[in-house]
């Protein structure tokens, strides 16, 4: 491929508009404007469009192609937001039934089309995909040429590239190193940095802003692959415990090595003859929660971990967990997630005789482990032939349970009196008390209720928040670099007897004429014409 | 407590007259050309008491952001009313800071009625201090709302810019597709005039509607109407023999008073609209026109896109990362999909595309302009819309 040699004796490669070192436009068509995005220089997509990898780096690196991009991920984001995704609908419901009963036949559609889960769905990752690879392409095709041609640019500029800026202007002064000398004080006190070359001066100031973009989608490129890595395993954790007050567990996804107490669960409601908030409470009708607080602490198991023998825990730390405090230990964080009030934890009956109501003795039987047998003395005994923490009927009609959870515990008793040495069995549960032969003659009365409060804490490793953290700190930085600062370039230069002044920047052009204004007002130059502006007084 | 709490009410509503009256220096300012020649520099004059009147407003506005601070015990943007409160206040701190810049009093007359414009319509929800669950007792939680509400009033300073533009350059004559969506868009504004004015009428004469319904669930529920019911809820039945019947009742999703106050708010703005119309034989657009008559379109432009090169990066820090931080602390992600955090990586990627388009295709002027609209158009969809109608995790409702 033929390099470009300019008559300024600079070679330039292939594809070059803008000198990179003069600045002599290529291309002499007419009088118009230069466009001087990314200075005019090669650029990979613009130069080659041969191979098959000419045309895919071409495609990503188009602007145009990444706009779309961005478009339709916008688009396709806002289709996610009509109806509620899955994961936010009610956990009994069924999505395949619940689109569609709650928002009929578009209901429908939409759980068809995969909408019900869009952020999960291949080509919405897709997109993002794409996004990221075009990101990284057309940054590259840029950023790598702009650089040499902002480090190879000189000084002396042609005359076409001077004439040809949007602000340009003749000045007749009659001493201009005199002239050049003020200015270039002035924009010192500005803080431009001068470059010199044969009395000519260029005034640069805020070049590092330029890099602006590309630092930003480093970032964004280090945010995306952030987000990537939470799919590897060991990356990340996101388990969910339970834990009764006074309850010790292992918390899961920790190899069995963190052992968690409860030793307390508090909710605590705004206290309603709180004058502040009193109109509000009376609106919302039901008490507003103040707090979530599980006291828990921290234990490390020290033994070998033999599977079956009673772990050997010693205590490590403490921490009262709440909504917006998570406890923090060796990576892992627990949240205050949800919880459970009252669950029933213990339950207590009497022994007693029908006919009489004499009774024989009391029993506390725990829900969460009952004992086999509860014995009572002089040949009284209770033994619990069957429990059912969270009873129902099955599809058989016989009693199951649905979960060891003890929502709703029930037991199957054999009574053992003296004289009914082969017992008699009933069936007990909350507000049921059955004599399933129909002939006992003892029966066991409910007498007491022990409740607990059970926490729900999500527990969380996530090795990828630190990568996301360093994505989004270099994308903010290169945010407020590329907009915050801009670059600009005033050129002084003698041509024959005058003094040309011209002026580029790549944003902000009010606050570029506004140094320029000060440079003229104090020294003998005239303000030079924004054609722009020009442009628009005449129609 | 009381008493602070009445002095932060008064202050509101003082600097709301001092909006008002910066609104009427700057509309002196533009069109008093004619003060001018007969008093010589009294065109500046009116200009910087427009200015002046917009730093007071702003101080007592602080005023009243503080003392409710003090009141609530916590920072006063945990419910729709102050948050709408604190994105008009934070709009005029933008204006406050951007107008020295360019010195244009026609950015004032501009924005100075849509702050406005928002602390009434903010004005119009529940102004009592509520609670915090304890999910929203977190700094970052603050640190978050105050910089997306900096960030977006800013934002709404490239919108007015933008507005400026448009009105400068369409040609009222043509009547084309962009006189036609210029004047949806001043209609769209003039409805949040009518929503604020009819809902005050009703609410002055104590108008009340109740009504029996079956909800979405399918259980019995009660709704009160604030305004005559056009539409009623599902099953409704009127529980006063005076009030009006419903023309039809809606479906259970659909929540049946906020639609009957949409439709309420789009006819009187209708009815203003072509009051307004008939009266002067013109357009909206048309009578703004003149004013701008001494305006740079290209001036226009560049605070438009000024407006949005600062604001985007202060959004994106507040809408998004702080917003993920927060996340990250208080539900245990930081990112969960809920419709809000959609709709703010939607107005960042609205705005971002906005950006590519202006450096790398050229899209100035007008294409901008129109960008600058939508963009608004997003943010408010995302404060009104969402917050309203899809509710998720960050429902104040
Ligand atoms: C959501 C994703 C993106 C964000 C947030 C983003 C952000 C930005 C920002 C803030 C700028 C600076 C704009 C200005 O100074 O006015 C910029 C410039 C730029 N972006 Fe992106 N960008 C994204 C995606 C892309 C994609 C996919 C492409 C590729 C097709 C791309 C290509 C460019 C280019 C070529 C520039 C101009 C660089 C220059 O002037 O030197 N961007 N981007």
């Amino acid at each position: 491929m033929e390099k470009a040699k300019c008559e300024c004796g600079h070679v330039n490669p292939y594809g070059t508009v803008i000198c990179e070192s003069c600045g002599k436009p290529f291309f002499e068509e007419e009088k118009a404007l230069l466009n001087m995005r990314y200075e005019g220089v090669a650029r990979r997509s613009q130069t080659y469009n041969k191979t098959m990898i000419d045309k895919v780096w071409n495609f990503f690196s188009s602007v145009k192609v990444g706009i779309w991009l961005i478009v339709v991920t916008l688009l396709a984001s806002s289709i996610g937001t009509i109806f509620p995704q899955e994961m936010y609908i009610p956990p009994t419901a069924n999505p395949t039934f619940f689109y569609e009963a709650e928002y009929g036949a578009i209901g429908k559609i939409y759980y068809l089309l995969g909408f019900h889960d869009l952020y999960n769905s291949w080509w919405y990752m897709l997109l993002i995909a794409a996004l990221g690879v075009s990101l990284i392409i057309c940054s590259l095709d840029r950023v790598v040429p702009l650089h040499r041609a902002l480090k190879t640019q000189r000084v002396t500029r042609h005359e076409s590239f001077l004439q040809r800026q949007r602000v340009h202007g003749v000045s007749n002064v009659d001493d201009s190193d005199e002239t050049i000398e003020q200015a270039q004080q002035i924009l010192k006190e500005k803080k431009y940095n001068l470059f010199e070359e044969n009395g000519n001066i260029v005034a640069e100031k805020g070049r590092f802003s330029r890099w602006g973009p590309y630092v930003n989608h480093i970032g964004l490129i280090i945010f995306l692959i952030g987000c990537m890595l939470r799919f590897f395993p060991g990356m990340y954790v996101d388990e969910n415990i339970w834990v009764r007050e006074g309850e010790t567990v292992v918390i899961s996804g920790t190899d069995g090595e963190f052992f968690l107490r409860n030793d307390q669960f508090i909710v605590d409601f705004y206290d309603d003859t709180d004058e502040r908030f009193q109109d509000a409470l009376v609106r919302a009708g039901s008490p507003i929660v103040r707090k979530y607080q599980t006291s828990a602490t921290l234990f490390q198991r020290i033994d070998d971990g033999v599977v079956g023998r009673e772990p050997e825990l010693v205590e490590v730390a403490r921490h009262d967990i709440r909504v917006n405090d998570p406890f923090k230990f060796e990576g892992y964080a627990l949240y205050q997630y949800a919880f459970k009030q009252n669950e029933i934890s213990e339950m207590s009956f009497e022994l007693e005789e029908n006919e009489t109501g004499e009774r024989f003795g009391r029993i506390d039987v725990s829900t969460y482990d009952p004992e086999t047998i509860y014995d009572l003395g002089n040949g009284y005994k209770v033994e619990v032939i069957e429990y059912f923490p969270d009873f129902y009927f099955d599809d058989d009609r016989t009693p199951a349970s649905q979960s060891r959870i003890p929502n709703n515990p029930a037991f199957i008793f054999k009574i053992f009196t003296p004289e009914i040495e082969e017992g008699e069995i009933s069936f007990v549960g909350i507000q049921t008390n059955q004599d399933i032969n129909g002939e006992n003659t003892h029966r066991l009365r409910f007498v007491d209720i022990e409740m607990n409060h059970v926490t729900n804490l999500v527990v969380r490793k996530d090795y990828t928040l630190g990568i996301l953290m360093v994505g989004g700190v270099i994308f903010m930085v290169g945010l407020v670099q590329g907009m915050y600062w801009t670059h600009r370039r005033i050129w002084l230069q003698k041509v024959n007897d005058e003094i040309w002044v011209s002026a580029h920047t790549n944003k902000n052009w009010y606050g570029l004429k506004k140094d320029i204004e000060a440079v003229v007002s104090k020294t003998e130059l005239t303000m030079p014409i924004d054609s722009v502006e020009e442009e628009e007084k005449k129609s | 407590m009381d008493q602070l709490s009445q002095l932060s009410s008064n202050l509101l509503l003082i600097a709301f007259f001092l909006y008002l009256a910066a609104t009427i220096f700057f509309a002196v300012s533009v069109t008093g050309k004619k003060f001018k020649n007969k008093a010589g520099e009294e065109k500046n004059i009116a200009g910087l008491l427009g200015y002046s009147s917009s730093i007071i407003a702003l101080l007592f506005a602080l005023g009243y952001f503080v003392t409710r601070w003090i009141v609530a015990g916590h920072a006063p943007v945990s419910n729709l009313f102050e948050y709408t409160t604190f994105l008009g206040i934070m709009m005029s701190l933008a204006f406050v800071i951007l107008y020295p810049i360019y010195k244009t009093n026609v950015l004032g007359l501009f924005t100075m009625p849509i702050v406005m414009l928002i602390i009434a319509y903010a004005s119009m929800f529940p102004r009592e201090v509520s609670p915090l669950i304890p999910a929203l007792q977190s700094i970052w939680l603050k640190i978050h709302v105050i910089t997306t509400a900096l960030g977006q009033g800013i934002l709404a300073i490239g919108f007015a810019g933008g507005l400026i533009y448009l009105l400068r350059v369409i040609d009222f004559k043509k009547n084309d597709k962009q006189v036609k969506a210029i004047e949806f868009v001043m209609y769209s504004m003039i409805s949040i005039v009518g929503y604020i004015l009819i809902s005050s009428i009703f609410s002055g004469l104590n108008y009340e509607a109740p009504f029996a319904y079956v909800d979405e669930k399918g259980m019995e529920a009660e709704v009160v109407y604030h305004l005559p019911p056009l539409v009623g809820p599902n099953e409704a039945v009127p529980l006063t023999d005076e009030q009006m019947t419903p023309f039809f009742n809606v479906h259970p999703n659909i929540k049946s008073a906020d639609l009957n106050t949409v439709i309420w708010s789009l006819f009187t703005g209708l009815v203003l609209y072509y009051l307004v119309r008939l009266i002067t034989k013109r357009k909206i657009g048309e009578l703004l026109q003149p004013l701008l008559k001494g305006v740079s379109p290209q001036a226009a432009d560049e605070i438009s896109y000024r407006a949005i090169a600062i604001g985007f990066p202060i959004f994106t820090l507040g809408g998004l990362i702080f917003a993920m931080i927060w996340a990250q602390i208080a539900w245990t992600r930081f990112w969960a999909w809920d419709p809000k955090e959609v709709w703010a990586l939607i107005t960042f990627l609205f705005y971002a595309a906005y950006l590519h388009l202006r450096l790398s295709r050229g899209w100035h002027g007008e294409k901008s302009a129109w960008l600058c609209v939508i963009g608004f158009a997003i943010i408010m969809f995302n404060l009104i819309f969402v917050n309203l109608v899809i509710a998720g995790l960050h429902s104040y409702a």
